[in-house]
């Protein structure tokens, strides 16, 4: 693990891949539950964990790169189902990147368990990881102006659900009617990090059996 | 019945109510947003006798004119402008009683960019996430204000300040941005750190609260490739691809992937709120605490 000073009081971590990133957020969330981490933020992204708030950002940096970082613990908790639509209108473009029929594409990924590795770009958006590489997608070379909320999509290893309309370049493969971001719940994001996922195909009268 | 509210006349360039933001919530892609000059919003909060936490105005260059339904204690600071109440000249950097119905105007700013202004009881618009801030990245919080807009207040906490005009600093002629270098300087060429501590620039008018833009020397980077997304701070000065040093203020984005070549000292930024476009930029690298 390497750490990066970043200002006066806050500390960069990074690791060599997004399970050990997984990891180590998941060591962290640990600490501060038992009182030995004092942090304003812990925010996890894609290699890193950023600790932002911290009183003797050095101290911390010694300590943690001597730390061991056990692998991620079994979780608890079951994984979120989000009921999705496999009815976007670029899942033609990916299943011919996948190779595979369209009918596939719905199959392989609501087959995939994912893990919400971090959010960013609105409140609620997660980034999900679970896709084998060979899946990676490019974005769209020409964003859209406007995504809807609950567009299923996906860029590089990626799955993500926008939680309200905004402009993007994901690939859209499908919708869901699941609320993502709803700041009068508790919590008020569905997808933070480091729950599981399931997408549960459905069709517009209810669950359709095998598609 | 006092009906405790505000009515906003002229909403201005840009007006929206801020407060002390919602940190603590980076790890959803939740900006912590607030008052950018955030001394300013405390020192209009105390002159009026409001808590620090309760929300004030923050106006961008034009000011806006308010009326308010109750008998209420102003203070508008920041920014230096004109204020005015009925039509006669008021006290700026001080408290000032406006009848109920009286329109208390703030004026274009003489020197600076965002004047605060505070209402005795504060703007009480629902909270979102433990805050009142309009937060102009991802949209939480109130809109901004828009004429006719109505505003509830709260109750006056306490008494208002006794004093005549509280000293503030004036906006600065040169931005002078003390910086830590890192977490990415790595990603740049030596001779572009150099630059960057060394030459100068100027405050862009693509600048806004996600970000200080600045025109000047473009840095070259040292590798190509991009960045993996990764967690960003406020005062974070990243470099996207045309090479312009960005100063991250409250609404920036949580994580992002273009390099972070420096920090700016969190001391420094309330000026950085408070320079106009063409303001001239100096990066100066100091040592970490």
């Amino acid at each position: 693990m390497t750490t990066r000073p970043v200002g006066d009081d806050a500390l960069l971590l990074e690791v060599g891949s997004g399970a050990e990133a997984q990891a180590l957020h998941a060591e962290l969330l640990r600490r501060r539950a038992e009182g030995s981490l004092a942090v304003r933020e812990i925010v996890p992204a894609a290699r890193t964990v950023l600790l932002d708030g911290l009183d003797d950002p050095a101290r911390r940096a010694a300590e943690l790169s001597a730390a061991e970082i056990p692998p991620s613990p079994a979780r608890a908790r079951a994984a979120i189902e989000l009921p999705v639509r496999y009815d976007g209108p670029d899942l033609s473009e990916v299943a011919a990147h996948w190779r595979v029929s369209e009918h596939e594409v719905a199959r392989i990924h609501s087959g995939t368990e994912f893990t919400v590795a971090f959010c960013g770009f609105a409140p609620g958006f997660g980034y999900l990881t679970g896709l084998p590489a060979q899946y990676d997608m490019p974005r769209r070379a020409t964003p859209r102006t406007a995504v809807p909320a609950g567009a299923v999509a996906l860029a590089g290893p990626y799955t993500g659900v926008y939680p309200r309309s905004s402009p993007g370049g994901w690939q859209l493969i499908g919708t869901t009617e699941a609320v993502l971001w709803d700041h009068a719940r508790v919590p008020a994001a569905l997808l933070a990090p480091g729950t599981r996922v399931r997408f549960v195909p459905v069709g517009p009268a209810g669950p359709v059996g095998g598609l | 019945m006092t009906d405790r509210a505000l009515v906003v006349v002229r909403a201005g360039a840009l007006t929206t109510v801020q407060d002390r933001g919602r940190p603590g919530y980076a790890h959803l892609g939740v900006p912590r947003s607030g008052a950018l000059d955030a001394p300013a919003a405390a020192l209009v909060n105390r002159l009026v006798g409001n808590s620090p936490e309760a929300a004030v105005l923050e106006t961008t260059l034009d000011g806006c004119a308010v009326r308010p339904r109750s008998t209420v204690v102003v203070a508008v600071g920041g920014a230096p402008c004109p204020v005015a109440v009925g039509g006669r000249p008021a006290a700026w950097g001080a408290p000032v009683v406006v009848a109920a119905g009286e329109l208390l105007e703030v004026g274009t700013a003489l020197s600076g960019v965002r004047s605060y202004v505070a209402v005795s009881g504060g703007v009480a618009v629902e909270p979102v996430l433990g805050s009142r801030a309009t937060d102009l990245l991802s949209g939480l919080g109130p809109a901004p204000l828009a004429d006719g807009t109505v505003l509830p207040l709260g109750t006056p906490a306490g008494p208002h300040a006794r004093v005549d005009v509280a000293p503030q600093p004036s906006p600065p002629a040169e931005l002078v941005l003390r910086v830590t270098l890192g977490p990415r300087a790595d990603w740049f060429t030596p001779a572009a750190v150099r630059a960057f501590t060394s030459r100068a620039y100027r405050v862009s008018s693509a600048s806004n609260r996600i970000g200080l833009r600045t025109e000047g020397p473009a840095l070259e980077r040292a590798r190509p490739g991009e960045l993996p997304s990764e967690g960003m701070v406020l005062g974070a000065v990243q470099v996207p691809p045309d090479g312009r040093p960005v100063v991250f203020l409250a609404d920036h984005p949580t994580t992002g992937g273009y390099p972070v070549i420096a920090v700016v000292r969190a001391a420094d930024l309330p000026a950085a709120a408070q320079t106009v476009p063409g303001i001239p930029v100096r990066f100066v690298a100091v040592r970490r605490r």
